[in-house]
């Protein structure tokens, strides 16, 4: 899946998932930070992208420590998503 | 010193309505359901706390409330001033159910946090930066008998200046909060006075309350 349109999905999906009914995916920069200073999740929000990423796209996060990382914006998610993709092809 | 406790405020929100002493503020389309009746106070009153829609519907029901309840009231600096005391009937029913059912998938966190009465306190704990004691006790029903012995046993052995107290219970479609702001005074008229006569005037005859 070409990432624009993974990144595009995200947001719909955050916003969803995340009860966000206030902000519309164009209030979503790609690289804005998800928490703290950026969108100001917390960690219970943490945990509602971990179960996102279950259920949408099949996707366990393995290592609890790469979680920062990961979940740091819109476009890491993608990027994320986009490797696990690659290696089960 | 006398020792008087004053209802200086009450808030009714039943029958798709929101009143405050006695008048009503809002009111929304009698068939519409409470979700959509939640939402539209919320914007109403421009509460402008975007946590609001992560919440369930007890603690969106507690926090319009309170934020009736206390808007043009006097504010206290002192967190430990204002004590907490709520109880209703379906103690967090009505999230219990709704995370239930996501179990069946992968249950979610969002709704697993809301699974216990109290945090609707917290909830308005954090909102209004209070930090004065406070519990949540479940009845059958109303009773104004033993919210008024606690609430004013509290005064008489805490810090607090004021309680936020009452009832706010919700479940699938049925909802209901009736808050009093009561506090200490030296002055006091007898429609105003904190006791259980005059909390079940309250909560009996207000908002359509049948």
């Amino acid at each position: 899946m070409e990432k624009a349109k993974l990144m595009e999905d995200l947001k719909k999906q955050i916003i969803a998932q995340l009860n966000l009914k206030e902000l519309t995916p164009e209030n979503i920069e790609n690289e804005q930070p998800l928490f703290v200073e950026g969108l100001g999740l917390d960690s219970i929000d943490a945990l509602e992208l971990i179960v996102l990423l279950q259920q949408e796209y099949k996707i366990k996060l393995s290592n609890a420590e790469d979680g920062p990382k990961v979940f740091k914006s819109v476009s890491t998610m993608a990027d994320y998503i986009l490797e696990h993709q690659a290696e089960k092809a | 010193m006398t020792n008087h406790k004053k209802i200086f405020a009450y808030c009714v929100v039943r029958n798709n309505a929101v009143s405050k002493n006695g008048k009503v503020l809002f009111e929304f389309e009698k068939g519409k359901n409470a979700d959509e009746f939640l939402l539209a106070a919320y914007q109403h009153f421009a509460i402008n706390y975007p946590k609001f829609y992560k919440m369930d519907n007890l603690c969106k029901l507690g926090i319009i409330a309170t934020e009736v309840l206390l808007k043009d009231e006097p504010a206290i600096n002192d967190p430990y001033a204002t004590g907490i005391v709520l109880s209703n009937s379906n103690a967090s029913l009505d999230a219990d159910i709704k995370y239930y059912d996501s179990v069946a998938n992968i249950p979610s966190p969002a709704l697993f946090v809301y699974t216990l009465p109290n945090i609707v306190i917290g909830e308005i704990s954090i909102k209004h930066s209070f930090k004065g004691e406070n519990a949540f006790f479940i009845f059958d029903s109303v009773d104004s008998s033993f919210t008024a012995q606690y609430v004013n046993n509290l005064f008489d052995t805490t810090g607090i200046q004021r309680c936020i107290c009452g009832w706010v219970d919700f479940l699938k479609n049925d909802y209901e909060a009736v808050l009093f702001l009561v506090e200490k005074t030296t002055v006091l008229k007898e429609p105003e006075a904190f006791t259980k006569e005059n909390l079940n005037n309250i909560y009996y005859t207000s908002n359509g309350k049948s």
